[in-house]
């Protein structure tokens, strides 16, 4: 279990992190969502020990991070968002060298990382500078839990790599945590979310929301469509005067609209398009997405 | 606007490292006006094709055209009509707003006078008028990518080339920024884009998907998702790539 309490971080006159508060239950895959610059590697980096915080505290299963640092770090493992690995290592070196830094063997925690090391082991004899981004992102998972961590702190492990990979790392997780590993792994893709079991929006050093990913997407409170359209441009540029428009965004050959609760039906929009000239539209109810989700919010954090 | 003047012509391209392939017999065509996303693995031979349509290496064998130019004998040619811009470097971070833009404006051999339009053109349109001594380091990242795409295409190329440009923005600025490519579309530059992530390949034209250094697929994303019966863009990649 990860408890964060109001924990305040500043670069100067930049805030990193504005009296964030916490909880990540054990067991759990948690995700924090955000983009660059939002705050997610400090408050890793201050649960990992390797930061102070300004202040507030925050404890792990227990541990407080600044006084107990030392244990803090026996029943963590750490993905750092750049690749933290000896590239003039072998793989199997790399993973013995983590092994033996955590008095442990490669032998007596197998079990954990045969799935993922499996796929690498044909290639132990190689450096893992010369591994492709999928094979180095499965070695430093490897190498984060061979001592058998409690928790796991996954920094940006998907930045950069495939849509394959990706999808295969996140089975991965899920495989943990029903191993019973608490994690908590920062991701600035929304389209992630949703594979986590809870998700914290956070922008500017702010946690926006915390919920699960299902009840952030149906507690969205306008209305969004979609707008197939020939012409998207011009549609676009048609509906910037509908009445109760929050916003209009293009995606290829597809729009989307968000209006006020209410305010229309897809008949009522597709009226508007008609009047306008715009006879061949099709207007679609839609679901909020994460990604409306935080635009809605960050928008409304703007305006305090 | 899309027509069907291909801007971009790949017949038969072939690159090869030693006994590798990265580029096994790649044919395409990209037409004038069109967002063309570029998609596949790491490894997948993508960032070869682009180096060589940017004029920048030399493929082993093929016929290539790039904005009418020849891709063996005309390269400087091609870099002039091209704009290139990459999330990993795009700007120069110790300079100012104002003098990136003089010396990329300087590098294309723009005129000064028209230079000075677009640029004040530009700055108006990214709300960033008042901010052109500024330095590039001093920037939050999702001003910088909108900057860099925009001083990317100050030349009026005809073709951009983006090389993952929207990586870690938040998602407003992602959305401005697909906002700022429709409008340069609009203007009749062709975008060439290639990126990790499929909800973006939803806002290509037409999408091919490479891998093993070859195109296995490449259509707009309506046809692939109903040819490969899956739901998103994402779910079509998966299906292909595995």
């Amino acid at each position: 279990m990860i408890i964060v309490n109001d924990l305040h971080k500043q670069y100067g006159d930049v805030i990193a992190l504005e009296k964030v508060s916490l909880t990540v239950e054990k067991g759990e895959l948690f995700g924090l969502i955000g983009p660059d610059g939002a705050g997610k590697t400090t408050l890793m980096r201050i649960l990992m020990s390797l930061l102070l915080p300004d202040t507030g505290s925050a404890t792990m299963s227990g541990l407080n991070v600044v006084t107990d640092y030392k244990k803090v770090r026996l029943i963590t493992g750490y993905m750092p968002g750049r690749f933290s690995l000896y590239p003039d290592l072998t793989v199997e070196e790399n993973l013995k060298f983590f092994a033996t830094v955590f008095g442990t063997t490669i032998e007596e925690n197998y079990y954990l990382i045969k799935d993922i090391y499996q796929q690498i082991e044909p290639f132990k004899t190689r450096r893992a500078g010369k591994l492709s981004g999928g094979m180095k992102q499965k070695l430093a998972l490897s190498c984060a839990l061979i001592h058998k961590p409690e928790i796991l702190i996954l920094d940006e492990p998907t930045t950069g790599v495939d849509a394959v990979s990706r999808k295969e790392f996140w089975e991965m997780l899920k495989r943990l945590r029903d191993m019973g590993i608490t994690i908590l792994v920062s991701t600035p893709y929304m389209d992630e979310a949703s594979l986590c079991d809870r998700i914290a929006l956070i922008q500017q050093g702010q946690l926006m929301s915390v919920a699960t990913p299902q009840v952030m997407m149906n507690s969205f409170p306008e209305d969004i469509w979609t707008v197939r359209t020939r012409k998207v441009y011009d549609t676009s540029k048609f509906l910037e005067s509908l009445p109760s428009l929050i916003s209009v965004n293009s995606f290829g050959q597809v729009l989307h609209l968000v209006t006020t609760k209410g305010a229309h039906t897809s008949h009522s929009i597709q009226q508007f398009l008609l009047a306008k000239g715009e006879a061949e539209s099709v207007v679609e109810s839609s679901g909020a997405t994460i990604e409306d989700v935080f635009i809605l919010l960050m928008n409304h954090h703007k305006h305090k | 606007m899309i027509n069907s003047e291909p801007v971009i012509t790949v017949k038969n391209m072939v690159k090869k490292f030693g006994d590798f392939v990265a580029n096994d017999n790649l044919n395409f065509e990209v037409f004038k006006g069109e967002i063309f996303g570029f998609i596949g693995a790491n490894g997948a031979g993508k960032t070869t094709a682009i180096r060589i349509l940017c004029g920048l290496s030399t493929p082993t064998s093929g016929e290539m055209k790039v904005a009418g130019f020849d891709i063996y004998r005309q390269t400087e040619k091609i870099k002039q009509n091209i704009g290139y811009m990459s999330q990993k470097f795009s700007l120069y971070e110790d300079l100012t707003i104002n003098e990136n833009i003089r010396f990329y404006g300087g590098i294309y051999g723009m005129q000064i006078a028209k230079r000075k339009a677009r640029t004040a053109e530009m700055l108006e349109r990214l709300e960033l008028t008042e901010y052109g001594n500024r330095k590039i380091g001093d920037l939050p990242l999702g001003w910088k990518q909108k900057l860099a795409f925009s001083i990317a295409i100050l030349h009026n190329p005809k073709i951009v080339f983006l090389d993952e440009p929207t990586g870690g923005v938040d998602p407003i600025t992602r959305r401005q920024f697909w906002n700022l490519i429709y409008e340069a579309v609009e203007k009749g530059i062709t975008v060439f884009v290639t990126t990790h992530y499929m909800d973006e390949a939803e806002y290509c034209d037409r999408v091919s998907i490479m891998a093993d250094g070859r195109i296995v697929a490449l259509d707009t994303p309506e046809n692939l998702k109903l040819q490969y019966n899956a739901a998103n863009m994402d779910e079509v990649f998966l299906k292909i790539a595995r």
